[in-house]
C-alpha cells in the first residue's frame, strides 16, 4: 500500500479501523520525503521530529477513544508565508532567513486543534511574488510531473509537495492566483476561499485587500474536511467576515442538473494554447452531458485587470514590506548609521522581483503618481467587481482554463517578469473581486496537467465543490498522477 | 503697530484615555518597565493584524462633538510610509484622507475679546514607539534603545486653522483645548507625560497680504507657556530675516527651553508619506443614531460653566474664567460651595490662596492635600469669628500641605480669636500705658491713632485677638 498516495479520507478511514497509525503514516511520509525532496526540493523546513510527536500524541487520543476529526494523524504542510509558533517563517526570503514566530496563524492553530500533523514548511516566491517558484530567495522547486518544468507560482512548494506524495494535503496563498496556477500545473486541486472566510491572523502580508489562505489537496473530498476546519470568523483579525460556514462535505452529490455556467469569452481569446483550450472544452461538453447549461458570457474590463493588479498588488506591498528594516528581526546587515542599516539589509535581503515591485508600489503611491497609476487602479478594479456582478446575476457559476498553458520550462520566463506574471492572467480578475475560485485537474497534455479554473459567487464555495465533484465522480481525468514514485 | 502679522496653526497630538492600545489588547499604563507593554500587533511582527478599539472611537467622537466638529459617519484608516528605527511597521496608521471629526471651531479669549479659532480636522492615530539616546542627544550618542510601550498607543491630532495670530492666543487656545478635554474625560491632557503634545506652523507675511509666509514648524514644546514664548521668539525671528533681505527657510525648529530660542533641527523637503488606505482594517462606520448616544453624555462644558458662575453667582468674569479653566478647579468651587454658600467669597480664597500655592509649588490641584469640604469649615470658623481671615491664611497653608481639618489645626496650635474682655483688658493697659503719644493723639482728636493701638494689641496677642472686640473695649477706655 502506497500512503502517500491515499487521500485524506482514505487515511483517515484507515486511522478510524485502526489498521495503521498516524505514527507510521507520518514515518512514511518522511521517509517518502526523503527520498524525493532532492528532486522536488518542495519543502524550505522539514519538521520530522514535531511531526512524530504530534502523531504519537494523536495515536494516544485515538486510543484513549477520544472523538477526532477527520483531519487528526494527516500529515500536512503549511506554505512559509504562514507563521507556525517556534518553526521558521522565511517567506523564503533571505531577508527573513532566521524568523521564528513566537505564535501561529490562526489557521495553523486550527488545523493543529483538529490533530493534523506538521510535516514542514514549503518553498514558494519570495514574499509570495511569482510565478514559478524560481523567485525563492533559497532555490528552485520543480515540477513532478517533469523535473525540466517549474511547480508554478507562488505556493510551487505547496502544490508539488501534494503532488509528489510528500503531503496530503497543504496550505497555499493566493494574491494572482498562487493557489489556483501551481495546483493547475502541478495535477492537484487548489481552493481560492472568498476574501475574509479564511483568517489571515499569522499571513505575513503580500498585498493585503488579495491576500487569501486556502487549501491544496488531491480531490475534493479532502478540500471539503480542510475547509471545514479553516473556514469562518476570527475576531483578531479585522477583515475576517462573521457568516455561518456550512458543512463543505454536504455538499459533495453529483448534480449539476439546471445549473447555469458561464464561459466567459475574454478567458478563451488570447494566448490560450490550443491542447488546454481543447481540454476545457471537453470538461464544458461532460458538464453539458450532466445537464448543466453553459454559455458564453463577458467580462469586458478582463484586458486590464493585469496591470491594475499589479499596481494594486505592488503598492501594497511596498507598504507591507517596509517592516523589514533589520530593526526588530530577521536578517540586520551593520553599518555605521542607521539609514545605511536599513539600506544595506534591504539591498542583501529582497530578491529582484520582490525590489521590483518595491520601487514600482513606491512609485504608483507617490504624490505625483498616484492619481494617475494607484487611483486608476482602484477604479478598474471596480469595474472587474462589477463585470462579475453582473454575470453572477444570471449565471452560478464561471468556468475558465486555471492557467493559458501547461508548466513552462524553468528558466523559461525569469528574465521576462511580464511574461511570467501573464501566466497568472485567468486568476488575477478574481482576487480583484475577492471571490471564491477553484483550480481543478482535468487531463494531460504532454504529459503534463491542465487546470480547470472554476468562479463562484462570495461564500459560494459550496457550488465549487458540488461541480469539481460532479467531475470527479464521473470521469477519469480529474487525479493525473505524476510518473516519479520510489 | 508692526507691519508684519503672523500666521500660526497648531497641530496638537492628545493621547486618549483608554486603557489598552488602538489596536491591540496592550496595557497604556504610563512609566511602566520599557518594552513591557508590546505585542506581537504593536510590535508589527510579520503576520500579525489588529483590531481597533472601540473605546477609541467613542472617545474620538466625544472629543470632535465637543470641538463643534462634523463627525465623519464612514471613515477609514490610511497608512503613512515613511522610515525610522521607532516605526515597528515601517508605517504610521493614521487618518488621511477621511479623518473622523472636521470643521469644528474652539473660542478663546484674549484680552476681553473672545475669537473663533476653526479647527479643520480631529484625527485619530498611532503613536509610534520612542527613541532613547545613550549619550542624551541623537547627535552625541554611540547607541540608541527603542521603547515600544508607547507604540500603538491611541492618539487624536487636532489641526487648527492658521487662524492664531499672536503666542498669547496660541497659549489661550491651548488652554481652553486642554480644559474641554479634560472635561470631557478624553483624556488625561498632562503634558509632562506627554499625552498633550503640540506643534506650531509658524509664518509671517506683511499687514494686509493674503499669500502665506514660508513656514517653520517648531517642536519640543512642553509647557503652554513655552509654546508661546517660542511663537514670540519665531516671529521676531522670522520678522528680522525678512526685514534684513533673507527668505525664511522652510524646515523643522526645536524650542531651546533654556536659551530661549528656536533652533534648526533639520533642514530637509516635506517626505512623501505615500498615503493610502490600510486594507488590513475594517472601515468605521458610524450611524446618527450613535453618533447622538455620545453627544449626550458630554458634560457641561467650560465656557457654558464660566457663564453659569457669572451669572448665577455674580463672579467677576475674570475669576470665572479662571476657575472653570480646569475640570477639577471647577468642581473644587462647586464642592466648595455646596457645605458654605457664599460663591464670591471661596472664589476670593481659591484665587488668591489656592492659586499662590499651587503656581509656588508647580503642581495640578490633585496634588494638593486642601479638600472642598476643609476649606468650607474654614471659611465657616472664619465667618464665625473663631480666627481672623490672617489666621485663615496660615491655617490654609497647613490644609494645603498637611490636608488636616481646620478645627483641628486651630485647636493644636491655639490659633483661636480671644474674644474675651477678661483675657483681653490687661494686654489693653499695658498697651495704653506704654503709647502716652498715641492715647494722646486719639484724645485730641486725631483718629487714626486707635489703628497704631489696635495694632499693638494685636502684636501683643500674635494676631489672635479679635479686632473687632479690642478697638470696642480701647474706645471704652480711653473715652471714659
Ligand atoms: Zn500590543
Amino acid at each position: 500500500m502506497q500512503l502517500n498516495r491515499l487521500s485524506v479520507h482514505q487515511l483517515s478511514e484507515l486511522l478510524k479501523k485502526n489498521e495503521i497509525s498516524s505514527e507510521e503514516i507520518t514515518k512514511d511520509y518522511l521517509q517518502h520525503i526523503d527520498q524525493v525532496e532532492d528532486d522536488i526540493k518542495a519543502f524550505v523546513t522539514v519538521t520530522g521530529e514535531d511531526a512524530l510527536a504530534q502523531a504519537r500524541s494523536v495515536d494516544e487520543k485515538r486510543s484513549r477513544g477520544e472523538e477526532l476529526s477527520p483531519l487528526a494523524g494527516i500529515p500536512m504542510a503549511i506554505t512559509d508565508n504562514i507563521c507556525t509558533k517556534g518553526i521558521k517563517t522565511t517567506c523564503a526570503s533571505q531577508i527573513l532567513y532566521n524568523f521564528v514566530p513566537p505564535y501561529d496563524a490562526t489557521v495553523t492553530e486550527r488545523l493543529k486543534g483538529a490533530g493534523a500533523v506538521l510535516l514542514g514548511k514549503c518553498n514558494m516566491d519570495e514574499f509570495a511574488m511569482g510565478s514559478s517558484t524560481e523567485n525563492s530567495g533559497f532555490f528552485n522547486t520543480r515540477n513532478p510531473f517533469d523535473l525540466a518544468r517549474v511547480p508554478g507560482g507562488a505556493s510551487g512548494g505547496a502544490a508539488a509537495a501534494v503532488a509528489a506524495g510528500e503531503a496530503a494535503f497543504t496550505l497555499g496563498t493566493d494574491t494572482d492566483g498562487a493557489i489556483r496556477q501551481p495546483a493547475s500545473f502541478c495535477g492537484v486541486i487548489g481552493l481560492k476561499p472568498t476574501y475574509g472566510y479564511v483568517s489571515k491572523t499569522g499571513l505575513i502580508s503580500h498585498a493585503s485587500s488579495l491576500d487569501q489562505i486556502g487549501p491544496i489537496t488531491r480531490d475534493i473530498t479532502d478540500l471539503a474536511l480542510v475547509l471545514n476546519v479553516i473556514c469562518g470568523y476570527d475576531s483578531k483579525d479585522s477583515t475576517s467576515v462573521s457568516v455561518d460556514v456550512p458543512d463543505f462535505k454536504k455538499n459533495l452529490v453529483c448534480d449539476v442538473k439546471g445549473l447555469k455556467i458561464g464561459l466567459p469569452k475574454e478567458y478563451f481569446e488570447t494566448n490560450l494554447s490550443p491542447e488546454v483550450a481543447a481540454k476545457i472544452q471537453e470538461a464544458v461538453r461532460k458538464l453539458e452531458e450532466l445537464g448543466a447549461v453553459c454559455e458564453e458570457v463577458s467580462l469586458p474590463h478582463t484586458e486590464y485587470a493585469p496591470a491594475a493588479h499589479y499596481i494594486i498588488s505592488s503598492a501594497e506591498a511596498s507598504s507591507n514590506l517596509a517592516r523589514y528594516d533589520g530593526v526588530r528581526h530577521g536578517l540586520r546587515v551593520e553599518e555605521e548609521d542607521v539609514l545605511s542599516m536599513f539600506k544595506k539589509t534591504r539591498s542583501q535581503g529582497f530578491g529582484d522581483e520582490v525590489k521590483r515591485r518595491i520601487m514600482l508600489g513606491t512609485f504608483v503611491l507617490s504624490t505625483a503618481n498616484y492619481e494617475a497609476y494607484y487611483v486608476k487602479a482602484l477604479k478598474v478594479r471596480n469595474l472587474v467587481r462589477q463585470d462579475f456582478d453582473q454575470v453572477f446575476k444570471k449565471y452560478d457559476l464561471l468556468l475558465t482554463p486555471t492557467s493559458p498553458s501547461t508548466a513552462f520550462p524553468l528558466a523559461e520566463k525569469v528574465n521576462t517578469p511580464l511574461a511570467m506574471y501573464q501566466s497568472h492572467i485567468y486568476n488575477i480578475p478574481v482576487n480583484l473581486a475577492g471571490l471564491p475560485a477553484m483550480s481543478l485537474p482535468f487531463g494531460m497534455v504532454q504529459g503534463l496537467s491542465v487546470g480547470l479554473q472554476l468562479i463562484a459567487r462570495p461564500f459560494d464555495e459550496g457550488t465549487l465543490l458540488r461541480v469539481g465533484y460532479t467531475l470527479e465522480q464521473s470521469t477519469d481525468q480529474t487525479r493525473p498522477e505524476p510518473a516519479l514514485s520510489r | 503697530m508692526s507691519k508684519y502679522e503672523a500666521v500660526i496653526g497648531l497641530e496638537v497630538h492628545v493621547e486618549l484615555k483608554t486603557k489598552t492600545k488602538l489596536f491591540c489588547g496592550c496595557s497604556t499604563e504610563f512609566g511602566k518597565e520599557p518594552n513591557s507593554q508590546v505585542c506581537p500587533v504593536c510590535l508589527g511582527l510579520p503576520g500579525s493584524t489588529g483590531v481597533l478599539n472601540k473605546k477609541v472611537v467613542e472617545l474620538a467622537t466625544k472629543a470632535g462633538l465637543a470641538l463643534n466638529c462634523e463627525i465623519g459617519t464612514y471613515t477609514w484608516f490610511d497608512r503613512k510610509n515613511y522610515y525610522y528605527p521607532d516605526l515597528p511597521k515601517g508605517y504610521q496608521i493614521s487618518q488621511v484622507f477621511r479623518p473622523i471629526a472636521y470643521n469644528g471651531y474652539l473660542d478663546i479669549d484674549v484680552n476681553g475679546q473672545t475669537k473663533r479659532i476653526r479647527i479643520t480636522r480631529a484625527h485619530i492615530e498611532e503613536d509610534p514607539g520612542k527613541l532613547a539616546h545613550s549619550g542624551g542627544s541623537i547627535t552625541n550618542s554611540l547607541a540608541s534603545f527603542v521603547d515600544y510601550n508607547r507604540s500603538g498607543m491611541p492618539l487624536i491630532e487636532i489641526v487648527s486653522e492658521p487662524e492664531i495670530r499672536s503666542g498669547e492666543e496660541a497659549k489661550a487656545y491651548l488652554e481652553k483645548l486642554k480644559a474641554i478635554l479634560e472635561y470631557t474625560g478624553v483624556s488625561d491632557v498632562k503634558m509632562e507625560q506627554g499625552s498633550l503634545r503640540c506643534d506650531a506652523n509658524v509664518s509671517v507675511r506683511p499687514v494686509g497680504s493674503t499669500t502665506l509666509g514660508t513656514k517653520t514648524e517648531i517642536k519640543n514644546m512642553n509647557s503652554f507657556r513655552a509654546v508661546q514664548r517660542a511663537i514670540e521668539y519665531e516671529v521676531e525671528r522670522q520678522i528680522a530675516v525678512l526685514e534684513y533681505g533673507d527668505k525664511v527657510v522652510q524646515e523643522t525648529r526645536g524650542w531651546d527651553e533654556n536659551r530661549g530660542i528656536t533652533v534648526s533641527m533639520r533642514n530637509k523637503e516635506n517626505p512623501d508619506y505615500r498615503c493610502f488606505m490600510d486594507h488590513e482594517l475594517t472601515p468605521i462606520e458610524l450611524t446618527r443614531e450613535w453618533i447622538e448616544e455620545v453627544r449626550a453624555t458630554i458634560p457641561e462644558l467650560p465656557d457654558s460653566r464660566r457663564k453659569r458662575l457669572i451669572e448665577e453667582y455674580g463672579l467677576p468674569a475674570y475669576d470665572a474664567g479662571i476657575i472653570t479653566s480646569s475640570l477639577a478647579l471647577a468642581e473644587f468651587f462647586d464642592a466648595t460651595l455646596q457645605k458654605f454658600p457664599d460663591a464670591k467669597t471661596i472664589s476670593n480664597w481659591m484665587m488668591s490662596e489656592l492659586l499662590r500655592l499651587l503656581n509656588a509649588g508647580n503642581m495640578e490641584l490633585h496634588q494638593a492635600k486642601v479638600t472642598p469640604d476643609g476649606l468650607a469649615s474654614l471659611l465657616n470658623l472664619i465667618k464665625k469669628g473663631t480666627i481672623s481671615n490672617k489666621i485663615g491664611k496660615e491655617v490654609f497653608e497647613i490644609m494645603f500641605k498637611e490636608g488636616k481639618d481646620p478645627e483641628q489645626i486651630v485647636k493644636e496650635k491655639g490659633l483661636s480669636q480671644i474674644s474675651d474682655a477678661g483675657q483681653l483688658s490687661q494686654v489693653i493697659a499695658e498697651v495704653i500705658a506704654n503709647n502716652p503719644k498715641s492715647v494722646a493723639d486719639f484724645k485730641s482728636g486725631k483718629e487714626q491713632a486707635i489703628g497704631f493701638l489696635v495694632g499693638q494689641v494685636m502684636k501683643a496677642t500674635k494676631g489672635q485677638a479679635n479686632p473687632g472686640v479690642v478697638n470696642k473695649m480701647l474706645r471704652e477706655e480711653l473715652t471714659k
